[in-house]
């Protein structure tokens, strides 16, 4: 126990370093279960998969029929992208442009306020967008291509859930570029549009994706908001207007009464989305450590 | 005249976030206000929750939170202060702990939800309660509370530290009087999005601490969160949307009132700590 005794005379120290250590442990087993549990859970999905040879067919089209132990998850995946992504098309540009208001344009004032409404905005719970989605924008879209419940309206309101992350992330990464960059470009006669676009922006890249890409977790795993206005058809998203149904709402809708392969085929998607997650967060990290490394300049 | 064109297309686009953001935010207010009166807190539910109150579905809330939070900052505040402060010999594995909670904090909710009814519910046998929801709901928030924590307290300067030592203050003391409060703001912050996720979750507890509008009697009765209740009765109930909005509305309400309070006594703790003691 040396390494724990190191620069600890005190016995309560000493005591409360022990005590600490094991919590820690705890804390991470309890994590570690988490991966266990759900490996375990999808197992006999798994290795029957393995076994009877058809290990990538849930990959390839063949329908979600359960009771008839076909299980193409394919539709569910390439649905969950579309709306990650549509989300993403809308909510970056519109976020960037706010956080370079909020950045180099509002008055303190104004700034503040606009910042209050974003963190309040972040804070509202996923299933009351998904209401106001519901009842707001499903009626809006079926007046113009019914039924209304679509690809898009899960678009539009996931792009509103994301926005206030992209926007903030984005004028905090904005704020820690180095004001010298700005006073150089000042010095030199830009222009206002020629110093945020050719020199703020590519300064703070690094981090604004690494944003970004959080925000594009939190929108591939957001379930309530996405499975009260998407329809829920599993279908491969073939146009805007089609319903179609992701993977966490597919968990959701089907969880309570899943049994046996069913049930295990849940995890296993379960399973597929820690795993997209998981290198959504390695990548923000790489990203973030590359643009420190290279520094602001880069 | 380019310049100034950049200048209104970026205000436009803040306008347009503040605009669609007011209209959310708007719409919760004035459908919720025109369902809401008090009794609305106090009654049960009828006719599957389209009249009548939402008495239970709030206390089944307050009972969820309240053992997410129990078992979850304890925990987190003494990983949060073992990795800043104890693990500085052993680098890789407390690199290797940062990472994990980083990607942990970023698992879809509904992937704990799975988690939590095959561990809580089904494998430990607490079946579809109040206890196993939040049990879920403390593992959720526990990853981003340790990471603010941690953060905060490895931003306090290392003066303080030294400055402890050369007082000849045992370890424990210097975190407990000098450390932690300084870190306070972090904790704070740490509190906040713990109590905002775990009041705003909705996929997880579904299947883990149930779907039952009856009052619960402990917390192995199984309960219905405010969150779920707007899932149902906006999607299961034909004509609950009003009930619906008046319950987002003491859903947003309740998120607020809540940070205010825990920021408060957070505030008032340490300050106690710190001029007192």
């Amino acid at each position: 126990m040396s390494w724990i005794a190191k620069g600890i005379v005190n016995r309560t120290d000493h005591r409360l370093s022990m005590m600490l250590a094991v919590l820690s442990a705890g804390a991470a087993l309890l994590l570690t279960l988490i991966v266990l549990f759900l490996i375990k859970e999808s197992w006999p999905f798994l290795s029957s998969r393995w076994h009877s040879g058809s290990w990538f067919d849930w990959l390839q089209y063949q329908g979600w029929y359960p009771q008839e132990n076909r299980f193409g998850m394919a539709p569910m995946l390439l649905a969950s992208l579309a709306v990650t992504l549509g989300a993403l098309i809308v909510a970056l540009p519109v976020g960037l442009a706010s956080a370079i208001y909020l950045q180099f344009y509002a008055n303190p004032k104004v700034a503040r306020t606009f910042r209050l409404l974003l963190t309040l905005l972040a804070g509202v719970p996923s299933v009351v967008f998904g209401l106001w989605g519901l009842t707001r924008i499903v009626p809006l879209i079926a007046l113009w291509q019914p039924p209304g419940a679509s690809l898009l309206a899960a678009i539009l309101v996931l792009s509103l859930m994301v926005l206030p992350t992209i926007a903030l992330t984005s004028a905090a990464a904005l704020a820690s570029v180095s004001g010298e960059l700005l006073h150089g470009g000042i010095a030199l006669g830009m222009r206002r549009k020629t110093q945020i676009l050719h020199i703020m922006l590519p300064a703070a890249r690094s981090n604004i994706f690494g944003g970004v890409l959080l925000a594009t977790a939190r929108a591939l795993g957001e379930t309530m908001a996405v499975l009260m206005v998407a329809g829920n058809v599993v279908q491969f998203p073939a146009g805007l207007f089609d319903p179609v149904r992701v993977l966490t709402a597919n968990i959701a809708l089907e969880m309570s009464y899943a049994m046996g392969d069913h049930r295990a085929s849940l995890f296993a998607s379960g399973l597929l989305l820690t795993a997209m997650v998981w290198l959504l967060s390695w990548g923000s990290y790489r990203v973030t450590r590359n643009g420190r490394e290279a520094g602001q300049y880069g | 005249m380019v310049d100034r064109l950049f200048g209104w297309l970026m205000s436009g686009c803040a306008a347009l976030v503040v605009s669609l953001l007011l209209w959310v935010l708007g719409d919760v207010l004035i459908e919720g206000v025109a369902h809401f009166s008090w009794s609305f807190l106090f009654t049960e539910p009828e006719d599957s929750g389209r009249s009548g109150g939402i008495a239970p579905i709030l206390v089944s809330t307050l009972w969820i939170l309240s053992i997410a939070l129990v078992t979850a900052l304890p925990l987190g505040l003494g990983v949060a202060v073992w990795l800043s402060e104890f693990a500085a010999g052993r680098r890789r594995f407390s690199d290797i702990a940062r990472v994990t909670l980083d990607i942990l904090a970023g698992v879809p909710s509904i992937v704990y939800g799975l988690f939590g009814n095959a561990f809580f519910s089904i494998y430990l046998g607490l079946g579809f309660s109040l206890l196993s929801g939040g049990l879920t709901l403390a593992l959720m928030i526990l990853p981003v509370f340790v990471r603010t924590c941690e953060s905060g307290l490895r931003a306090v300067n290392d003066e303080w530290r030294r400055g402890a030592l050369a007082l000849g203050m045992a370890r424990s003391a210097a975190i407990w009087h000098i450390l932690l409060p300084a870190a306070r703001p972090a904790i704070g912050a740490g509190l906040v999005l713990g109590i905002g996720r775990a009041t705003a979750e909705t996929a997880a507890l579904v299947f883990t601490s149930g779907y039952v509008d009856r009052m619960p009697e402990s917390p192995l009765d199984s309960g219905r969160a405010l969150a779920v209740h707007i899932y149902d009765l906006s999607m299961n109930v034909t004509g609950g949307d009003s009930a619906a909005y008046a319950s987002a509305l003491v859903l947003v309400v309740l998120i607020v009132l809540l940070n205010t309070l825990a920021q408060s006594l957070l505030e008032d703790w340490f300050k106690r700590r710190v001029f007192v003691s």
